[in-house]
């Protein structure tokens, strides 16, 4: 009696506990050991910020959750998605192992309270289209930059005369109104047509597309995004002509975890990683990933 | 006030395109609406139809959304102007409807003794109007045309939303250059005044002179 108790009814459970012990969230990483062995999880000295991460057993990041292509929070399955979070996954694959994408605890941190997110411990780190700049730099520290991002200019596909800001002279070019890429433009390319403005870039757009203007100037990241709205009609110059790199932002003075961090970028940039994670993202506009940037490691 | 004197120029030119802007568009309102008028008293009953249906779908919608969906709407069925062309034509459509209202309020308070007389002269519809009615309509409304007329200039002002350089787009541009928009934006309204002030004075001098006292 007792053992075909156990036959019909705790062996099944059995089964069934063991395969769903076997199926991760991490795209079903196996139990079993493959004949490449994978290291287990790196180590690091004891007191350093990524044995405190590895420790807690999450890596806590502060990334935008309104930000088309680099960081957006996609309503239909609540995952943020984007360029800025999949640094972000390399970085905890950097401190966890191949499964370091399922230890991420996302935090939204908005432009106004990426310092404070750093500086009070609030996260670990800041992926989140957060340019690097000296006033910053009192507050926290930088690693990177991951990407460049920088004014440059919207075309119609077909177009193959505009190839860079100093092909703009007589050139029709939209921008909004009272924007620094209205001023960016007018010092850049003096000899610009900017008399048709709008007071926002879907209007500048527009016209594009009517042929009304011959250009739209904007931040790419802004440009890519109307890109990825219609791909077979627009198309990104990709020279960007003001520098914005963004940078990830790490606790002033730890420069043990700004180092671990800026090897990490190295190895990404190197072992095709940092590619993949723009193919996956904002390459998705059909924009070629761009030459990746040297990481600055200031004093 | 630095900011508003340094740049008189720019109100002046802004000025001039207003002016132009109002002109032709109002020069063109004006055929539209008697056009509009006489279908709206012919005798011809799909005419009459046509022209309530083009007044009321014109008037019953805001002049900026006429204004946006004929710049950005035009192009995509094969006319592309320029800000300033669509904003004549579109002011022009627009204001025509009023006009049109207004005329034919002219011409119902024209006697229908004066109708008769004329067919028992004779005279067809067309040569009705344009020979007895509309003579006498059209003085009967030059101040309602007038009110019109000083509606236009301060509606033109709508044409900045598609880059038209008129009075509203260079002062919305030189806020951005001087940062000042509270100076800016009183020159607008003063170069505003500098047209339609002189408008209501013209137009009452003219309705005195020529008004038809029954």
């Amino acid at each position: 009696m007792k053992a075909r108790w156990f036959r019909r009814f705790l062996l099944p459970v059995l089964a069934i506990a063991m395969v769903a012990a076997s199926c991760g969230d991490d795209g079903g990483s196996t139990s079993t050991t493959p004949a490449t062995t994978v290291a287990g999880p790196p180590q690091f000295a004891v007191g350093t910020t990524m044995a405190t991460i590895q420790a807690r057993g999450k890596m806590i990041l502060g990334t935008k959750f309104d930000q088309p292509l680099f960081g957006l929070k996609n309503p239909t399955n609540n995952q943020v998605e984007g360029f800025d979070v999949e640094i972000g996954k390399i970085i905890a694959r950097a401190i966890f192992g191949a499964d370091g994408a399922s230890k991420i605890d996302y935090q939204e941190t908005t432009s106004k309270v990426r310092e404070d997110a750093v500086k009070d411990g609030k996260v670990d780190i800041v992926v989140a289209t957060y340019t690097i700049n000296d006033a910053r730099k009192q507050i926290i520290d930088f690693a990177g930059p991951y990407y460049v991002a920088g004014q440059d200019i919207l075309v119609k596909k077909a177009n193959t005369t505009i190839t860079g800001v100093e092909s703009l002279a007589g050139k029709k070019v939209c921008t909004v109104q009272g924007s620094t890429s209205l001023t960016n433009i007018q010092a850049k390319a003096p000899q610009a047509d900017v008399s048709i403005t709008f007071d926002k870039y879907s209007l500048c757009v527009e016209a594009l597309k009517d042929g009304r203007v011959d250009a739209v100037t904007t931040d790419n990241i802004i440009l890519l995004g109307f890109v990825n709205d219609d791909p077979t009609n627009l198309k990104l110059v990709n020279k960007p002509f003001t520098t914005e790199p963004y940078g990830i932002g790490v606790k002033k003075g730890d420069t043990a975890f700004r180092a671990f961090v800026n090897d990490t970028l190295e190895k990404a940039y190197a072992d095709g990683s940092w590619k993949k994670a723009w193919d996956a993202t904002a390459g998705k506009t059909g924009q070629a990933a761009p030459t990746p940037p040297p990481v600055n490691r200031y004093a | 006030m630095g900011s508003l004197f340094d740049n008189l120029d720019v109100f002046w030119a802004g000025l001039r395109t207003t002016a132009a802007l109002t002109g032709l568009s109002f020069m063109l309102a004006l055929l539209i609406g008697v056009v509009l008028a006489a279908c709206r008293v012919s005798p011809v009953r799909p005419l009459r139809a046509a022209a309530m249906f083009y007044v009321e779908t014109v008037r019953n919608m805001p002049l900026t959304v006429h204004m946006l969906l004929a710049f950005f709407g035009w192009p995509k069925l094969g006319f592309r102007y320029s800000p300033f062309v669509t904003a004549v034509i579109v002011l022009a459509y627009y204001t025509g409807a009023f006009v049109g209202e207004t005329i034919r309020a002219g011409i119902n308070t024209v006697g229908r003794g004066q109708v008769e007389a004329a067919r028992s002269i004779g005279l067809g519809f067309g040569k009705q109007l344009r020979l007895v009615v509309l003579p006498q309509a059209l003085r009967s409304v030059v101040a309602p045309l007038g009110s019109l007329l000083s509606a236009l200039v301060r509606n033109s002002a709508v044409a900045y939303t598609i880059a038209v350089l008129d009075i509203m787009g260079r002062s919305d541009r030189l806020i951005t250059t001087t940062a000042k928009p509270l100076e800016v934006l009183i020159g607008a309204a003063l170069t505003y005044y500098v047209l339609t002030i002189p408008i209501a004075f013209g137009i009452n001098a003219v309705d005195r002179r020529q008004r038809i006292i029954r």
